[in-house]
């Protein structure tokens, strides 16, 4: 398998807090790839360094072959990175076609193509019925649902998720993971999701880096890290595993 | 062109082509002052459009477009005073020279992180620097101004801009019907939607892919260029120029308050704003002058009550109301 995504040695410091230290990992492609770590561990802070949001201290960020880091977002996007926002980002006096044909239009001129593609993608994310809503009336769980389709728009070889199953009530969970497992499965597009929901990290991660106060704890299939005594330590909590 | 004409409501077409209609025909039987007024309306929807494409739009707040009328207009009137050649073509220099100033301005903004309120004094800045400095430019005639004379064999060269009271009315109107109509089709062209995300959210946009800076430019230089040409009509139109007066920040102010009452960022707002607000200052001129009310201030101060009533009860704008009430949805929004 060949490697789409490759961080090494990525820092981030705030005054002071180390936020990321000394982080490296690889994401194949076709990969679903998971980060899990509790609230303030750093996984925000490593997807804005690599979507060109923050810029490293330290280390680099190489996506398909070449160097990404030091890129704006903008460019990172333009290269085939595409990112959703944790506190939900959307365009709110747009409506929600409209959002999501924005990210459509990177790759492609006419509008007709862009409009069909956006509805082709809200109706996958069931928001079709939703389209010519504001997407300041939206709810909150289908704001997470808008940052995807937006995101999905611009036809990314990456995506990155970050804690899109938020807020979602356990069937939302059920099929966002499927939608999620077929795009992987259908399209073979590469996916790269922030996550404290295990139940979707198990049902749809391959591999799992698990952060800790800003330093990778653990690395490996989902099945070995929930085992790991490390892990269970500082995240999970004895119970989480039974 | 054709796609914006089939997309608009049946009522829509009805209102526009009517009002049309009217506008054109308005001449046969309206008088002098009538006329007046409607070519001054004319010139701030015309402004007023250019404005509104680049805060109403893209989100960029300037209070500084009285620059872009200024350059415009000194620039095509040096262009005919000095080597005779006639606004038709010194309009292409107008514009050009108004976007060098534009493109400055958002560079310089836009590069540098000024955003917001600090863009906007960034925009009074350079007007206010330019006033100073056409003050001290001998070449325009400095603080006492220049003028475009009145030549009796001119009179009827409608191509130097050189006619009379109708000419500048057909003017307005197609420049006023102009602008709607390129704001129309750039609100839905890809540049448009992508305005429009920077205004909503810039952080966003841009990780969409969107390089905000070359689409915030894109703004600043296209809208800097229409209002040039606002300034062209402006000065042929008055036949005076004085940097106290073109340059002022009041004019900055006066010709963002059409958009802003009428709506900002669509594409019927500044029109109806400025059918709305040209009619009532001039209404108020006559009033306090037939009252022989002459304390400085007066008219300003009823003026602003009338803003404040307008927009409290529009937050949003006079036309997006307007539009609700007559089924007359701004599709081009
Ligand atoms: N812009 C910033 N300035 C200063 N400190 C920051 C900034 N962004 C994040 N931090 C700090 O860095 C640390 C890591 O934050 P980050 O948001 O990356 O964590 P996270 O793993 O995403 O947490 P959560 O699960 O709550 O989303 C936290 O202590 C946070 O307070
Ligand atoms: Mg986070």
């Amino acid at each position: 398998m060949t490697t789409l995504l490759a961080a090494a040695n990525l820092s981030k410091r705030f005054a002071g807090l180390i936020a990321v230290n000394q982080v490296s990992f690889e994401v194949a492609a076709g990969e679903i790839f998971a980060v899990i770590g509790p609230n303030g561990a750093g996984k925000t802070t490593l997807f804005a360094m690599i979507a060109g949001a923050l810029t490293p201290d330290e280390g680099t960020v190489t996506f398909a072959g070449a160097r990404i880091d030091g890129l704006t977002s903008d460019a990172v996007c333009r290269r085939g990175i595409a990112r959703t926002f944790q506190i939900v980002r959307p365009f709110p006096a747009l409506s929600v076609e409209d959002n999501v044909m924005i990210g459509a239009l990177l790759r492609r001129a006419d509008m007709r193509s862009a409009r069909a593609h956006a509805r082709a993608i809200l109706e996958m994310l069931d928001l079709a019925d939703k389209r010519a809503a504001t997407a300041s009336s939206l709810t909150l769980p289908d704001r997470k649902r808008l940052e995807v389709a937006r995101a999905l728009a611009t036809d990314p070889k990456l995506l990155l998720l970050d804690e899109v199953m938020a807020g979602l009530r356990p069937t939302e969970t059920d099929r966002m993971v499927a939608i999620l497992r077929k795009l992987n499965r259908d399209t073979g597009m590469t996916i790269l999701l922030i996550e404290h929901v295990m139940r979707a990290v198990m049902a749809l991660a391959s591999r799992v880096l698990v952060l800790h106060h800003g330093a990778a704890i653990a690395h490996g299939a989902p099945k070995d890290v929930v085992r790991d005594p490390a892990v269970i330590a500082s995240y999970l909590g004895a119970e989480a595993v039974g | 062109m054709i796609e914006l004409w089939r997309i608009a409501p049946p009522r829509g077409r009805i209102v526009i082509a009517l009002a049309l209609a009217v506008l054109l025909a308005l001449p046969l039987a309206a008088d002098r002052y009538v006329i007046s007024v409607l070519t001054l309306i004319f010139y701030f929807a015309y402004v007023g459009q250019a404005w509104n494409l680049m805060m109403g739009y893209a989100g960029q707040l300037s209070l500084g477009h009285a620059l872009y009328v200024g350059v415009g207009g000194y620039v095509a009137a040096l262009m005919w005073l000095k080597l005779g050649i006639g606004p038709w073509l010194g309009v292409f220099a107008a514009v050009a020279a108004a976007a060098a100033f534009g493109a400055a301005i958002g560079w310089l903004g836009f590069r540098f992180g000024i955003a917001g309120v600090y863009f906007a004094l960034l925009t009074i800045a350079f007007a206010e620097f330019t006033r100073i400095g056409f003050d001290h430019l001998e070449l325009t005639g400095g603080a006492a101004g220049l003028f475009l004379p009145f030549e009796e064999k001119r009179i009827g060269e409608w191509w130097n801009l050189r006619g009379g009271q109708l000419l500048f009315y057909y003017l307005g109107l197609a420049l006023a019907a102009g602008a709607a109509l390129l704001v129309a089709l750039m609100a839905r062209s890809r540049l448009g939607y992508q305005w429009r995300a920077v205004r909503e959210d810039e952080t966003a946009a841009r990780a969409l892919g969107i390089d905000a800076f070359a689409v915030k430019m894109a703004a600043v230089v296209i809208s800097s260029g229409m209002t040039a040409v606002g300034g062209v009509f402006y000065a042929f139109y008055y036949n005076n120029l004085f940097p106290s007066q073109v340059f002022e920040i009041s004019r900055s102010i006066e010709l963002i308050l059409a958009p802003i009452v009428g709506g900002l960022g669509t594409v019927f707002g500044p029109v109806i704003g400025a059918f709305v607000l040209t009619p009532l200052g001039e209404g108020l001129t006559a009033v306090t002058g037939r009252f022989g009310i002459n304390a400085p201030g007066v008219k300003a101060v009823f003026y602003g009550v009338v803003l404040i009533v307008i927009i409290s009860a529009m937050p949003s704008g006079v036309w997006p109301r307007l539009a609700a009430l007559f089924g007359l949805k701004d599709h081009a929004r």
